[in-house]
């Protein structure tokens, strides 16, 4: 068996991958001033064993003697007491820390030392000074002296012993340094002599381990000391993930050097949370976030969400964790571009929704870039940045908000929603001692506070973002590979639709042959994938030299990202190519698009005529249109 | 996989780890012949070896390996299987 690879370790499965470029800014010289925070992006990715050792190295190098100047947390001195090899988990405990912010610096005792070095006031541990000790004990060690062929209640009184034993090493280490105390919880790494009825058997190392868990956590809630999961952690990805037993005779190492960067953060969420550091609020995203499609396309009934669907169960699922977090006492927000009536629509009437209006402390949703509304949100409930978790689907949202907000934790979701719990979960982020009374009335008291207001106008670098997306716009004229999704798109877009007309299969089929149309199906491709076809435009001759256009659409999904522009030049160049000299274009205003009825003002037509009930015709001669500059580069075929 | 293409691999390897880019490893190294090389830095070394090349060691094999050489020979042998 373990002469089998494809083993699958732990990994930092709610981070981004590294970029390529990842190496490369690890080696990059900056300004020493920047050196800590140029530190703290580096570590914002699913960093595997290597690569944390490696940026450990830089750290130490940088910041090993003493935190930066400017630090605005508490420096900790993290004493590891270990019965076993532990220092192949030092680098992932710094990088971990680091990631939170924290400046972290190791001691482990000398090895199988450490009742010694607790006890003797002039040891190498009471020089360290630690404001943190971590047990990391080993289960070889703590299951040694229990015996298979004793008898239940002997093995009971052994563990009673046992625990007994660490807890009055608890209470030394308190006496001696104050500090905060973390205990391990021992892994399960022995095979079952029994099996299934391996309980029965008190004295096998297997149930021992587990009993003593047990305990110990129980004692540990009693004297306030933190515990380290690592048994639940090994329960959810398998034990070989976290134990290698070839591992442990070569060099004695209980953890495998690749579980380390997950061990590395399981301890340092908790040091975080000592210091007040954990997160507080999760803003949510709404379409494809908290619910299947868009509901401003979809409608009310158009969306999944609930009973009916393996998808539309998977969003409940989904919103049911999200409320769980919320009764603990996490806030929770909106940041959606939408309409805000279309985007409150399922909160108040949608039967399958679990989270209503009261749920949520502030509601940002508006067309302007999630950047600005999150800065909103925080200044509306008043909490700072450093403390929200950013949840989407899209990610061009999430990587501009790591962008610009990078104090902002934006998990990576899963592109399946059955999974987004499990991803925030693993994450860590709402990790906290106790849960506190107060906490279960927190989202009332900062609802009271936030009241919904007008946002001011957007400041975000958007345009050195949009640069560094290397968008490719990839278009054709309407063709038999597209025409299904050229109809759904023409039959069911319903935001950004300048006219809302819709097509049969067979139109669409006659504007494909007919070479005097201008059909134009786009994709939108960047740096982090194919959005697929996200715009349609037609047109037909008018007038003598003009070129109306019938239909302009566009999903909303890539809205605020000069998609309009890019996408004008092509419908110019056509126009042009088929011999007109003035384009047409149209609004007709429906209970979903007001979102574009300035669609044609902002790309420069001038108003033709006003046709009554909101109807209004544009005019774009074609003789001085120069194209519009965007980021994006267009390839034809 | 030949010699000569393993070799460099486990010379880029070792060169992440040590971090000494452009370390060169031959059939006839040993980490006494690396400055640094000690068993802490072996451990990390293999593991990222068996992760890089899908591969998995048993531990009578970690312990028979002599130099470089020797463990070139048992990744071509696992990687042939």
């Amino acid at each position: 068996m373990t002469d089998r690879p494809a083993q699958a370790y732990p990994e930092l499965s709610w981070l981004p991958d590294p970029l390529p470029t990842w190496a490369a800014e690890l080696a990059a010289e900056v300004p020493p001033e920047q050196g800590w925070q140029h530190l703290i992006a580096l570590a914002a990715w699913r960093l595997g064993g290597l690569a944390t050792v490696r940026l450990d190295r830089r750290l130490q190098r940088l910041f090993g003697d003493g935190p930066p100047p400017d630090l605005s947390t508490r420096p900790v001195r993290l004493a590891v007491l270990a019965s076993s090899t532990v220092d192949h988990l030092l680098p992932a405990l710094r990088v971990a820390a680091l990631r939170r912010g924290l400046w972290l610096t190791t001691y482990v005792c000398d090895y199988g030392q450490y009742r010694h070095e607790l006890l003797d006031p002039g040891s190498a541990l009471h020089a360290f000074r630690p404001t943190a000790i971590l047990f990391a004990l080993d289960s070889h060690h703590l299951a040694g002296s229990f015996r298979v062929d004793e008898s239940a209640s002997a093995a009971d009184k052994r563990l009673d012993r046992l625990v007994d034993d660490l807890a009055s090493l608890w209470s030394k280490a308190r006496a001696s340094f104050g500090c905060a105390i973390l205990h391990q919880m021992a892994l399960p790494v022995f095979p079952v002599l029994l099996g299934n009825a391996e309980h029965r058997l008190a004295g096998s190392p297997a149930a021992a381990i587990a009993a003593l868990n047990q305990r110990l956590r129980l004692r540990a809630d009693s004297q306030g000391v933190d515990i380290v999961a690592l048994d639940s952690r090994a329960a959810q990805d398998g034990i070989r993930a976290w134990h290698d037993p070839v591992l442990w005779h070569r060099a004695k190492q209980e953890l495998h050097p690749l579980a380390a960067p997950v061990y590395g953060d399981l301890v340092s969420r908790l040091l975080a949370a000592q210091q007040g550091r954990s997160f507080k609020c999760l803003v949510l995203d709404l379409d494809n976030t908290l619910w299947g499609g868009v509901i401003g396309d979809d409608g009310l009934e158009g969306i999944s969400l609930g009973q009916g669907s393996a998808l539309g169960e998977a969003y409940a699922a989904f919103q049911r964790y999200v409320l769980d977090l919320s009764k603990r006492g996490i806030i929770l927000a909106v940041c959606s571009k939408n309409d805000e009536a279309n985007g409150l629509e399922p909160f108040d009437k949608h039967p399958e929704m679990l989270l209503r209006r009261s749920d949520i402390a502030c509601f940002a949703i508006n067309w302007s870039d999630k950047v600005a509304n999150i800065r909103y949100i925080a200044e509306r409930l008043n909490i700072g940045l450093d403390a929200l978790v950013f949840a989407d689907d899209n990610p061009f949202e999430r990587n501009l908000v790591r962008r610009d907000l990078p104090m902002v934790a934006v998990p990576e979701l899963p592109e399946d929603p059955a999974l987004y719990a499990e991803c925030i979960a693993s994450a860590g982020y709402f990790e906290s001692g106790q849960p506190t009374e107060e906490d279960l009335d927190r989202t009332r008291q900062y609802q009271a506070n936030a009241e919904r207001e007008e946002l001011r106008g957007a400041t975000t670098d958007l345009e050195s973002y949009l640069r560094s997306l290397d968008m490719e716009m990839r278009w054709r004229r309407f063709d038999a590979i597209g025409q299904s999704r050229i109809v759904q798109l023409i039959n069911k877009t319903n935001q950004f639709n300048l006219t809302t007309r819709r097509s049969s299969d067979d139109e669409v089929a006659a504007l494909s042959t007919d070479d005097r149309a201008l059909t134009l199906q786009i994709r939108l491709v960047d740096q982090f994938g194919d959005n697929g076809v996200i715009a349609i435009v037609t047109g037909r001759d008018g007038r003598p030299g003009d070129i109306v256009l019938d239909t302009w659409l566009m999903s909303c999904r890539v809205l605020g990202r000069q998609v309009e522009e890019a996408t004008l030049n092509l419908v110019a160049a056509e126009a042009r190519r088929l011999g007109a000299s003035r384009l047409i274009g149209e609004y007709i205003p429906s209970a979903k698009n007001a979102m574009v009825r300035d669609h044609y003002a902002k790309l420069g037509f001038a108003l033709l005529e006003d046709g009554g009930e909101g109807v209004t015709r544009w005019v774009l001669p074609l003789d001085s249109f120069a194209p519009r500059p965007t980021f994006i580069r267009s390839v034809g075929g | 996989m030949d010699q000569a293409q393993v070799a460099a691999q486990l010379s880029e390897i070792l060169g992440e780890v040590l971090d000494e880019p452009g370390l060169v490893l031959t059939p006839e190294t040993t980490a006494a012949d690396v400055a640094h090389w000690d068993s802490m830095t072996n451990i990390t070394f293999v593991v990222e070896v068996e992760s890089r090349f899908g591969i998995k060691f048993k531990t009578a094999e970690i312990e028979e390996m002599r130099n470089v050489g020797d463990m070139i020979a048992m990744i071509r042998e696992k990687l042939a299987r």
